[in-house]
């Protein structure tokens, strides 16, 4: 019979592996998936692993969707790793996006190029906002954040139909609820000629860096961590717990509402109620599988990323609904919870 | 061995048991005789309670055989120790707050008893052993000594023929301790069997007949405790003798703690308020405060670290600067360190290095802006582990891998070498072995020569009348006048600890009253 046996030690390999056994196990699993839905699996295979990275215009895109991913999923990790579980990214993307679409339709022909620091500050804070609801609740009232932050990700949405069904739709629209299309001074600037890739990128790549030196290498980054891994330890210490809660959700909502920004701004360049995409709850996936770590984030949002094409191009190429790439997320959530019991136990083999 | 006249009550023979990384138990021997009382002793981590365990059928042992009465026995779970007549009274009471002492009794035995039946039995067990308690009182309201007789009573309403105690007296003041003793004697001339666990050499050597000690999973010996000294057994135990701290002329400075008028409500629904607390501790001295545990010591040291910032204005001076409010890193930065009894979890995070704890309480290693050093954070920890011979994988090695005893070890290394001028230590030796004891113990006094100003709260009688100048007793959330060492007693500590230092000590009754109260 299998038995688990705790480990005297956690394991520091399985710490690495165990992602990795969890990315196996979806992709065995999705072979049986595309079996059992008469389809070929190597065909599936390849739409989802090869497809995303066979061209540069592919890497491209890629990088495109990879983007917003790698950024909320930065905030949360900051957040996760504080013991304060902000599910509501969503949420602040949304109001992000909603802020940066304020800012970019005030813009006109004339508008000089200051307006992108705008737009892009004006998410920041619109995803603070959000998240800084939560932070007062949890605060003063000490409600779950889990149920606030959550509940707020449908607020959002009712905010952001409100303005595109009413005061903020394009009257030259066609009746479509969606705002008109922001003058091109408000896009987001591209890296290169014939690829979607914008400066949001080098930003994502930039966040990699900061919360890596805030969480490794600075006094308050270890105090922020230190709630999270014993609160009686953290008062002991005397590091306040109130600002740790809100840093960790301004941080969180700060960078959902950036990649808001950077979306409506970016590939979407309006406002539609299409934009929530479900980044927001994707990242917390991403956050996970990444280990709350900033490179780890780095390739599971990559990963996450060609769910999401994978998921699209099934669509067209194997005629599979859309869901599929809910399912392969959930997949690798899974799969992942699961095999991190082999970081504190190992299996072993018993009569 | 001889083999005794009778057929032993309980027999273990070359039991082994293996965890993953270390053995616990290796080839383990252990004869107990009818109405024996038969003592276990050893240091923390020699193995004694996964010996209990595998008794109580709580753990399988790889190797070796028990044999019960003569017969072979397969415990294997603790319903089938109960039934074969074997009861056991673990250090942490197992019973519901809310419910009375017969529903907590009724609740452990099987159900072909009405719980008026078992209220009865209560009551007869009760006035046969001299365990006075009420039945219909809810458990919450009981004191610890209390707590302790009901979950005896439960034992011996099983009707026992060995009744294993681990560690009984660590929650108890000395006379409860006295009380509980007469019990398991009159227990053991019934003919009884009982295997008492402990490291206490003099209570050993008071109540058991025989002796068992172990240590690093083996047995080192088996005496006759009675025939033994404290030297001689401390010797089985730890494999030397701890070196005796030497007596000194006391000269104190100026105050560097004052507390005045500390009164404080308890955040804790459960726990215990402060009243009009007054305390002074100089520089060069070493102030204990005695008591059993639960008494407001936690809520005294939360309100003395800052971890507690609601003390009134003015009720707690520090260095010459009201602390009452400061937060613990403002405090610190006076000149205040504090060891808190929580080694994991409050002193250090486990999952953390031993080098990034540091950062709990010293800011030695943050540069400007905030930035670690990480550099000096490790040369740092390697000093302490080095000066304080912290068994450790380096100074990377999590906290949590570390033994209770080199953890604390590590944790009053860096307080101390924070140069405080006014240390708190809370349980300084709490499950700390006692090589280890006496090392942060001489550490203690060392600190306080150089001038530092030390309270140590204690539940340790031995601890606090071996390193403190001055005693004080907290009970009930009162704090007695202070008491030089030289003219404390333990009795006279015992009786304050039931909070009596108002009353005259040759009051009889008074004092009778004192022991029901413990």
């Amino acid at each position: 019979m299998l038995r688990l046996e705790a480990r005297p030690q956690p394991s520091a390999r399985w710490g690495y592996a165990s992602p990795l056994l969890a990315l196996a196990i979806t992709v065995v699993i999705g072979v049986i998936l595309f079996a059992a839905l008469g389809k070929d699996p190597v065909r599936g295979l390849q739409v989802f692993f090869w497809e995303p990275i066979k061209s540069t215009y592919a890497l491209s895109e890629l990088m495109v969707k990879a983007t917003p991913l790698l950024i909320i999923a930065l905030g949360l990790a900051v957040c996760f790793r504080s013991n304060v579980w902000n599910i509501g990214a969503e949420g602040q993307y949304l109001i992000g996006a909603i802020f940066a679409s304020g800012v970019a339709l005030t813009a006109t022909k004339e508008t000089g190029a200051w307006i992108i620091p705008a737009v892009i500050l004006a998410g920041v804070l619109g995803g603070m906002l959000w998240a800084g609801i939560t932070a007062l609740l949890r605060d003063r009232f000490n409600a779950n954040e889990i149920l606030v932050s959550l509940m707020l990700v449908y607020v959002a949405i009712q905010v952001l139909n409100y303005l595109v069904y009413g005061p903020w739709k394009d009257p030259m629209g066609y009746n479509f609820p969606q705002t008109k299309t922001f003058e091109s001074v408000t896009q987001m600037p591209r890296l290169m000629q014939g690829s979607r890739v914008n400066i949001g990128l080098l930003i994502a790549l930039a966040g990699v860096a900061a919360v890596w030196v805030f969480l490794f290498r600075t006094y308050s980054g270890f105090a922020q961590q230190v709630g999270g891994l014993a609160p009686a330890a953290a008062r002991y210490a005397g590091f306040s717990s109130r600002k740790a809660l809100w840093i960790a959700l301004l941080t969180s909502g700060g960078a959902a509402g950036l990649a808001g920004a950077l979306e409506v701004a970016g590939p979407i360049g309006q406002l539609t109620p299409y934009v929530p995409a479900g980044y927001g709850f994707a990242a917390i996936i991403v956050a996970f599988v990444g280990r709350l770590h900033p490179v780890g984030i780095v390739f599971s949002a990559i990963l996450m990323s060609m769910f999401y094409i994978g998921g699209e191009l099934a669509q067209s190429r194997l005629g599979l609904p859309k869901s599929i790439t809910g399912v392969f997320q959930g997949l690798l959530l899974f799969a992942l919870l699961a095999c991190d019991t082999l970081i504190a136990y190992r299996v072993v083999w018993k009569k | 061995m001889t083999s005794p006249p009778t057929t032993p009550r309980l027999q273990l023979t070359g039991i082994t048991k293996r965890y993953p990384g270390v053995v616990a138990n290796s080839n383990v021997s252990l004869t107990v005789a009818p109405g024996e009382i038969h003592a276990v002793l050893g240091e923390n981590g020699a193995g004694k309670s996964t010996l209990m365990k595998i008794i109580y059928g709580a753990v399988k042992p790889d190797e070796g055989t028990v044999r019960f009465n003569g017969q072979p026995a397969h415990i294997r779970n603790p319903q089938e120790a109960r039934a074969l007549g074997i009861s056991m009274v673990f250090q942490h009471f197992s019973l519901f707050d809310t419910l009375t002492v017969a529903e907590n009794v009724w609740l452990g035995l099987d159900k072909s008893l009405s719980l008026n039946e078992v209220t009865a039995s209560i009551d007869a067990t009760a006035a046969e052993y001299g365990l006075d308690i009420d039945p219909k009182r809810p458990v919450h309201t009981l004191s610890v000594g209390e707590m302790q007789r009901v979950e005896i009573i439960r034992a011996l309403l099983t009707q026992p023929q060995l009744l294993i105690l681990d560690e009984p007296t660590s929650v108890l003041t000395p006379q409860a301790v006295e009380k509980l003793f007469v019990v398991l004697k009159k227990l053991a001339s019934e003919g009884c069997s009982i295997l008492y666990i402990s490291h206490k050499l003099h209570e050993i050597r008071e109540l058991c007949t025989a002796c068992t000690v172990l240590r690093g999973g083996q047995v080192t010996g088996v005496c006759d405790p009675r025939q033994e000294s404290n030297a001689s057994l401390s010797r089985l135990m730890i494999g030397a003798e701890p070196t005796a701290l030497e007596a000194r002329v006391l000269n104190a400075g100026a105050a560097v703690l004052a507390v005045q008028n500390l009164t404080l409500a308890s955040d804790d629904p459960f726990g215990t308020d402060l009243a009009a607390i007054a305390l002074t501790v100089r520089a060069g001295e070493v102030v204990g405060i005695a008591g059993v545990s639960g008494n407001g010591q936690g809520e005294l040291l939360r309100a003395l670290s800052g971890e507690d910032r609601r003390a009134p204005a003015g009720s707690i001076r520090a260095l010459g600067q009201d602390a009452s409010r400061l937060p613990p890193g403002k405090r610190r930065a006076l000149g205040l360190h504090f060891v808190p009894e929580e080694r994991l979890g409050r002193g250090a995070v486990p999952t953390l290095s031993l080098a990034h704890n540091l950062l709990l309480s010293r800011r030695d290693a943050v540069g400007a802006g905030g930035w670690l050093r990480l550099g000096v954070l490790k040369a740092q920890a390697e000093d302490i582990i080095a000066r304080y011979k912290v068994k450790a994988n380096g100074p990377g090695a999590a906290a949590k891998s570390l033994s209770g005893g080199n953890l604390q070890k590590f944790i009053v290394g860096r307080e101390i070498e924070a140069k405080p001028k006014l240390l708190i230590v809370s349980q300084p030796t709490w499950g700390v072995d006692v090589g280890a004891s006496a090392q942060i113990r001489g550490e203690i006094l060392a600190l306080r020569d150089a001038g530092c100003a030390v309270l140590v709260v204690s539940e340790e009688l031995d601890e606090l009348f071996e390193i403190s100048d001055r005693l004080h007793v907290i009970a009930k959330g009162r704090l007695s006048p202070s008491i030089d060492r030289a003219d404390a007693t333990v009795e006279r500590i015992g009786e304050w600890m039931s909070g009596l230092w108002d009353a005259p000590a040759s009051n009889n009754n008074q004092k009778e009253s004192a022991h029901a109260a413990a």
